[in-house]
């Protein structure tokens, strides 16, 4: 992938992150009809965190196939090189003013500035690292982040360890304990602090259960041992309030602990810029458009909120680069005019906002599992849902039709135990 | 023959170090770790006291004021991070405030310009983020806070430059007493030597021990700190000090060099010398603590912690100066605020070697100045582009956090870095809120392109402290027990 070395000083859009997010934007950008597109990441390929997951179980719902994760962001970027585009890789962006004047740096263009007419973030998250969560216990070598052993493992040729502890059931975590069984490294088991395991169902089935890796919930390590390199860690059970059962707590040898306890949107620019955040999801609060508080500042992807599937960082980064095109050439759809609120069990919502002229997807996230639930949408909607987890998202569909005899100004979605009645048998 | 051998490369050894270099003399330093700094000079609360919290008539207290002067000159000199951001004790209720007042005298005792006592309306003023229940405060201008490894790096590397030998992975191990000086084993070498600084900081009895004394004794108190989220930055602008209680100074809040917030330091007596182990119950204890300082305190902005022992000798006092065995100086017990003290006990100890007969003449050729580390992340767009027009590796970001280029790490490295911690305290490349998470492996190959290695010869504090192994490791190996 050669990078762009001519910059112009000026582009219609500009999009931060060239990840799944970043290049459905672009090329939804570039499909509504702008003439100068600018992508930006800053590492080598674009790609973004796609590059090291070389498992496959991308692109069910948008290719109808499975994938591995490279296939899936050539298949996006094969698509981007048939247009018109600058891509600008091994570049940093610094900077994104409200005005957005875009500063940016590479080895190959020095530090610079270009000023956008949309500017879409697609920055992807970070993962929450040990100092998040206080393991007590000294700082040898060796505890790391899962995301940052399957670099070593995938694209560099390198092992973490020999015997690796993994700490969180998060998707990335459960991926390793697979991929590192398959190299050579034990894997005596994963420890997750909640009741119930973070991961998709079939990272479960497919990267434990398959290897006889036993995933330990309600238990999590209480301290890390070793002077240079870890030399083994204590877990222990934990109450309902998850406080560790220290009489209960044994300690395993290990010389390495992998933390997968979960991704931070990386909204570093988002700060800068002055962006409503909106706490329970870490990311920018936005519209049904993917317009963020600022006028002109798109957000998708892993940066708005952790996404479990990346096709759905692509559907809704196809949206924020439309949009961000329609602004850029003055075709805005009509403004929001529901506000969506998160109700009983329901941790998240995604967009904040709706309008009641035409269809939108609703991403939420549940707090807690429930077998049978309704999901309910104020007074006008309710649908019957099976199983629904934290770890995976649930969408809803809100046609227009729904809200054709609503007239207030604000939704708030619920998703309840389903024996509970439902209201059609009240 | 070596005129001096220090041992130990904390704060005190190297500011010894850079102190002795001013004269013509053969001077080693030899520290057991791989890069120096690494003992508790590094883990501490980076603080340069004030000089009005410490009691009268202690070595400590003595040398805390006079050494809090010399900070300002050696940062500017030196060019590692100190900033004069004051300090406020403060009081929730009339006994306390009686406390502060004797604190206030103290200041005024040793002629430390501006010590006051503010009421609750400056205090609401000046820091509007603290426990609005406070009702009077210390206000010590003198304070201050430092990045204390990149003081010790810059301390080594100007006394290097002056002409220093410094030996790293080279633990003393004996010190055998001649007719004409000491033999220092360190490292597999035998050195002939005619003064010993002891210099080993919590150490510093077992290497008393080698020449047969058996004082200092020393004991060690531990201290946790955590580190928070930049989000937290400008809560506080000042170091915020609790009234003090006759054991403890208290868990404090500082706004540290960098923009972090940091608390702690707790106080416990450990047995193990090296129990740099944090707890459970010491981040409760923290976080209720400085809570009560700075309500808007939380754990979930934690990034990151750490501990520290601090040496305490028998009578809670530094031990500086000779001893009963011909040439063997102690520069030992040095418990906080040492580091406040270093420039100060550096001084101390070269006047006393100097009046037990080492000949203090000048180098005139001396340097004092050492080239300041250039941080992208404290210049402005401008300087930036300017630089990276001359070197594009300035345009290189390697950790996004805290926004380090490679033209930084490719500097650490020439200045002496050889592990990822090195370059962590030299460059703050991995310091921040992903915690290496995105730099580590860039780091590591700049660290293994420098040294012709592979990656997996990289390690993060030198050791057994290695990162990776290579795939071939795995075939035919124990697990380690
Ligand atoms: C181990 C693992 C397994 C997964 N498994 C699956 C799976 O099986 N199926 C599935 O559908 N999904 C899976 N996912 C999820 C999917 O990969 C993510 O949802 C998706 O990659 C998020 O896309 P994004 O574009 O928002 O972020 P990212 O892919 O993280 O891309 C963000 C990009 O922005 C760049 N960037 C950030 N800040 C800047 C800046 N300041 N300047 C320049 N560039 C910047 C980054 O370098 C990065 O390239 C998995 C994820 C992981 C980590
Ligand atoms: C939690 C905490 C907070 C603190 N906060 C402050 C503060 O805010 N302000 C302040 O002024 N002071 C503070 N202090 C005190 C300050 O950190 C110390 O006084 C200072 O760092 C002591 O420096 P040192 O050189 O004596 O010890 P160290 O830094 O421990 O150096 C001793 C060195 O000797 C080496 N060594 C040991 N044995 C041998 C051997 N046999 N051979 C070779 N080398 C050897 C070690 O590896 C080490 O590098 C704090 C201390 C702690 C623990």
């Amino acid at each position: 992938m050669m990078s762009i070395t001519n910059l112009q000083d000026q582009y219609d859009v500009v999009v931060v992150g060239a990840g799944p997010g970043g290049m459905a934007a672009a090329l939804a950008a570039l499909r509504t009809g702008v003439d100068s597109v600018l992508m930006v990441d800053r590492e080598v390929e674009p790609g973004g965190i796609l590059n090291q997951c070389i498992h496959n179980g991308f692109g069910l719902h948008h290719f109808g196939e499975e994938l591995t994760g490279p296939e899936y962001a050539q298949r996006f970027l094969t698509d981007l090189l048939d247009h018109h585009i600058d891509i600008a890789t091994d570049c940093y962006v610094l900077d994104v003013t409200p005005d957005r004047l875009v500063t940016l740096m590479s080895p190959s263009v020095g530090v610079r500035q270009v000023l956008a007419g949309a500017v879409v973030l697609a920055m992807g998250a970070r993962e929450r690292t040990r100092g998040a969560i206080r393991i007590p216990g000294r700082r040898p070598s060796g505890v790391m982040t899962a995301g940052l052993a399957q670099k070593f493992v995938n694209q560099m040729g390198l092992l973490p360890g020999r015997r690796a502890v993994i700490l969180g059931s998060g998707d990335i975590g459960l991926i390793m304990a697979r991929r590192m069984t398959l190299e050579g490294v034990e894997v005596p088991g994963v420890f997750e602090i909640m009741p119930h395991a973070n991961g998709l169902t079939r990272n479960i089935v497919q990267c434990l259960h398959d290897f006889d890796i036993p995933l330990h919930l309600s238990t999590t390590v209480v301290e890390i041992h070793g002077r240079d390199r870890v030399e083994k860690v204590t877990v222990a059970p934990v109450d309902e309030r998850l406080q560790p059962d220290l009489s209960r707590a044994r300690t395993i040898k290990c010389d390495t602990l992998l933390a997968s306890i979960g991704l931070i949107p990386e909204n570093e620019l988002s700060q800068k810029l002055g962006l409503r955040i909106d706490p329970t999801t870490a990311g920018p609060v936005v519209s049904s458009t993917m317009e963020t508080s600022r006028d002109g500042v798109f957000a998708a992807g892993n940066v708005v909120h952790i996404h479990d599937l990346v096709d759905f960082v692509s559907q809704e980064a196809l949206l924020a680069g439309e949009n961000a095109a329609r602004y850029v050439t003055g075709r805005r759809p009509p403004a929001d005019n529901i506000k969506l609120n998160a109700g009983t069990n329901v941790a998240s919502v995604v967009p904040h906002t709706i309008s009641s002229d035409r269809e939108h997807t609703v991403y939420l996230r549940v707090r807690h599992p429930l077998e049978k639930s309704w999901l309910r949408l104020g007074e006008v909607y309710e649908k019957r849902l099976r199983y629904v987890v934290p770890a995976e998202m649930v969408s809803l569909k809100v046609r227009p039709r729904f809200l054709e005899h609503f007239h207030g100004d604000s939704l708030t979605i619920d998703i309840v135990p389903r024996d509970e009645p439902g209201r059609e048998e009240m | 023959m070596k005129d001096v051998t220090i041992i130990g490369g904390g704060v005190i050894g190297c500011a010894i170090a850079r102190e002795l270099t001013r004269y013509r003399l053969d001077v080693l330093l030899v520290e057991s770790e791989v890069e120096v700094g690494f003992g508790t000079s590094k883990s501490n609360s980076g603080i340069i006291h004030g000089g009005h919290h410490t009691e009268p008539g202690t070595l400590k207290g003595e040398l805390a004021w006079a050494g809090n002067q010399r900070w300002v000159r050696l940062a500017q000199e030196l060019g590692f991070g100190f900033r004069r951001n004051g300090d406020l004790t403060v009081a929730f209720d009339e006994s306390d405030v009686e406390v502060l007042e004797r604190i206030a005298l103290q200041g005024r005792e040793r002629d430390i310009p501006g010590v006051e006592i503010w009421g609750p309306e400056r205090i609401r003023l000046e820091e509007p983020n603290l426990n609005q229940d406070i009702i009077a405060a210390v206000d010590g201008p003198t304070a201050g806070v430092v990045n204390p490894y990149e003081a010790c790096f810059a301390l080594i590397e100007c006394a290097v430059a002056n002409g220093l030998e410094l030996r790293v992975n080279a633990p003393v191990t004996a010190i055998e007493q001649g007719a004409d000086g000491l033999l220092v084993h360190a490292g597999g070498d035998e050195i002939p030597t005619r003064f010993v600084i002891n210099a080993a900081g919590v150490h510093a009895e077992k290497v008393a021990r080698m020449v047969g004394l058996l004082e200092p004794s020393i004991r060690g108190r531990k201290g946790e700190e955590y580190l928070l989220d930049k989000r937290l930055a400008g809560i506080v602008q000042r170091t915020i000090f609790p009234c003090p209680t006759p054991n403890s100074k208290g868990i404090l809040v500082i706004p540290t060099f960098d923009g972090t917030i940091m608390v702690g330091p707790t106080a416990q007596a450990v047995e193990d010398l090296d129990d740099v182990t944090t707890t459970a119950v010491g981040a409760a204890s923290t976080f209720d603590l400085a809570r009560r300082l700075v309500p808007g305190i939380s754990e979930r902005d934690c990034i990151a912690e750490f501990a520290g022992v601090r040496a305490v000798a028998a009578d809670n006092d530094f031990v500086i100066g000779p001893t009963s065995v011909a040439g063997f100086f102690n520069a030992a017990g040095i418990q906080s605020p040492g580091l406040t003290a270093a420039p100060a006990i550096a001084e101390l100890l070269v006047t006393m070697l100097g009046d037990a007969g080492l000949d203090l003449s000048p180098r005139p050729e001396f340097r004092r100045t050492m080239p300041r580390p250039v941080h992208a992340a404290s210049i402005s767009i401008g300087e930036l582009t300017e630089l990276a027009e001359r070197d594009r590796d300035f345009a290189r970001v390697v950790c996004r956090c805290e926004l380090v280029t490679e033209a930084e790490i490719h500097d650490a490295i020439r200045r002496g870095a050889r592990t990822l911690d090195g370059l962590k305290f030299r460059t703050r490349a991995g310091m921040g809120r992903c915690q290496g998470g995105f730099c580590t492996p860039r780091c590591m190959q700049l660290l293994a392109a420098d040294a012709d290695g592979g990656m997996s010869d990289i390690t993060k504090r030198g050791d057994g402290s290695w990162l990776v192994l290579d795939r071939g490791d795995l075939r035919g190996e124990e697990v380690p027990a």
